[in-house]
């Protein structure tokens, strides 16, 4: 265990390497087949974001690589690892942080407890001071119950809380849904922050405008499949044909 | 002599004790209930029993294995919350993905089997468990005489609902369990292994239950079906006070203890009834329970 343990982290250190690859996912609630054999790869500190119109498998995707949707087949490999066959509980323990698209605040805990919910997965988190330091709000509502926050607030705590843990590779799903404009423009400064501190991201996004200049890459699903992978340097070319596939 | 209201004081603050000590007793019991409600959704209908396999386990441990009070105090919560651990991997878990009812049917037929198997086997007259010698006798206040088992059983009860109330509301693993009633699925995701917190928290209840078992097991007659009768008051009080609220279930308990206590004093026909009557009113005013959320 040990030494696989340390290949493991080899590998996940050096930069460009592949950290998950998710390959003919096919995923089903119950009798309904959601994703219908997704394939994509995400490298070692890249942000990558999940583009389509809703319903096309975007969210089911990031549930899909933490197993809380029904049946799974294909392959997950996080850090070279199979996951497919993995408990829940088992897969953040490999440095993943997840934020759910509805945010997932608990009203039964205020803002602090909340924010160190989240057991530890991997040494190198932030400390609680430099989370309050990116996130001064929380610092100031620390003892309100978690669902008293704005709906900003509450975004930033959902963010807060897994930056805490050491999850290496972010699953980010709709982080600036319904939120003002200056809190989108903070959340925006923070995934800069992120990814200057190494961190790799995925991220499902319905605002465009917001995903364009921090991506490295532009996976656009349909119909529970990538159909089309955009890199950031293509897209001022391919901006109309992005447009025609979002339908915006 | 002093009166209250035409009564005795001596006899109203006895009657004071005794209704204190079953709402220890009901407090207890609810909030086992309340802690096992709280994550599995299971009305868990075997907690009498279970309350009852306590006292049960710690007069069989004195009679055949020497076991003393003391051992059976903190011996008993631990097996008969392991037997619960069990029941809760192998049976519980199976069903709980079916609509809770069927935890509740479950449990009740779990409890109809350990009523009955020790009926089959010691008959329904209760036997006495001794008063461990370090508590005989007691004090005289000298408005009332205070046994000093009664005392301790106050004392020991409140301190276990105290302690459990600052686990879970003060605690992180008190957080996981909260966050865990909330939203299970996102707490896996967060990597906390929700499984076994629910099969941990069960055990606990069970724990809970088997304790006030021993506690009662000096005080009460020794029965098969101790746990059947009490268990009815103590859903009433769990209805009263709100299902799942961890300071309700204690609060209410203690409050309804003495109801039922003020009652015997002056009116005693309805002793057995005031429990019921109130929660009537509470279910027909506040239909989630004095400290239940409203949803």
């Amino acid at each position: 265990m040990s030494d696989a343990a340390e290949v493991f982290t080899d590998y996940q250190e050096r930069d460009g390497a592949e950290l998950l690859r998710v390959s003919d996912l096919h995923a089903f609630y119950g009798e309904s087949h959601i994703l219908h054999g997704v394939d994509f790869d995400v490298k070692r500190g890249e942000l990558v974001t999940l583009l389509g119109r809703n319903g096309a498998g975007r969210s089911t995707t990031l549930k899909a690589i933490m197993n809380m949707v029904g049946r799974r087949t294909g392959s997950i490999m996080i850090n070279g690892a199979e996951t497919l066959g993995m408990k829940p509980h088992r897969i953040p323990r490999l440095g993943i942080g997840y934020c759910p698209e509805e945010r997932g605040i608990f009203s039964s805990l205020d803002v602090e407890e909340n924010l160190l919910l989240p057991p530890t997965v991997r040494s190198g988190g932030m400390s609680i001071d430099e989370i309050y330091a990116m996130f001064p709000n929380l610092l100031e509502r620390r003892r309100s119950q978690g669902t008293r926050l704005s709906g900003g607030e509450q975004q930033m705590l959902a963010m807060a809380r897994i930056l805490r843990t050491g999850a290496r590779l972010l699953l980010l799903d709709e982080i600036t849904e319904g939120l003002a404009p200056v809190i989108v423009q903070a959340l925006g400064e923070v995934l800069v922050k992120l990814k200057e501190r190494g961190m790799t991201i995925v991220l499902v996004e319905q605002n465009f405008r917001f995903a364009a200049p921090l991506a490295d890459r532009h996976l656009v699903m349909e119909h529970g499949r990538i159909i089309e992978e955009i890199a950031a340097a293509e897209l001022p070319s391919r901006r109309d044909h992005l447009n025609t596939l979002l339908g915006v | 002599m002093t009166m209250i209201f035409g009564v005795p004081l001596a006899v109203f603050m006895g009657q004071l004790m005794l209704g204190l000590i079953n709402g220890a007793f009901y407090a207890l019991l609810s909030l086992g209930l309340a802690v096992i409600f709280g994550l599995l959704k299971i009305v868990n209908f075997a907690h009498g029993a279970q309350y009852m396999l306590g006292a049960f386990a710690a007069l069989l441990g004195l009679q055949y294995l020497g076991l003393d009070y003391w051992v059976a105090l903190l011996l008993v919560p631990l097996v008969v919350g392991g037997l619960g651990m069990l029941i809760e991997r192998f049976i519980l878990r199976r069903i709980a993905h079916l609509d809770h009812l069927y935890g509740l049917l479950l449990t009740f037929g779990l409890a109809l089997i350990f009523e009955g198997s020790l009926i089959n086997l010691f008959g329904v007259s209760g036997s006495s468990y001794p008063t461990p010698a370090a508590l005989q006798g007691g004090v005289n206040l000298g408005f009332m005489f205070l046994p000093t088992y009664r005392a301790w059983v106050l004392v020991a009860a409140l301190g276990v609902c105290l302690a459990t109330w600052f686990i879970i509301e003060r605690t992180r693993l008190g957080a996981y369990l909260r966050a865990g009633t909330e939203n299970p699925a996102l707490m896996q995701a967060f990597g906390v292994n929700v499984p076994q917190l629910i099969t941990l928290t069960y055990g606990f209840g069970v724990a809970l239950a088997a304790f006030a078992g021993v506690l009662a097991a000096p005080l009460y007659p020794v029965s098969p079906t101790m746990g059947s009768s009490l268990l009815i008051v103590v859903f009433a009080v769990v209805v009263i006070g709100g299902m799942g609220s961890i300071l309700g279930a204690i609060v209410t308990g203690l409050a309804m203890g003495l109801i039922e206590g003020l009652t015997k004093v002056y009116y005693p026909e309805a002793a057995n009834t005031v429990i019921f009557l109130v929660m009537v009113v509470v279910l027909m005013l506040r239909p989630a329970g004095l400290f239940g959320k409203e949803t």
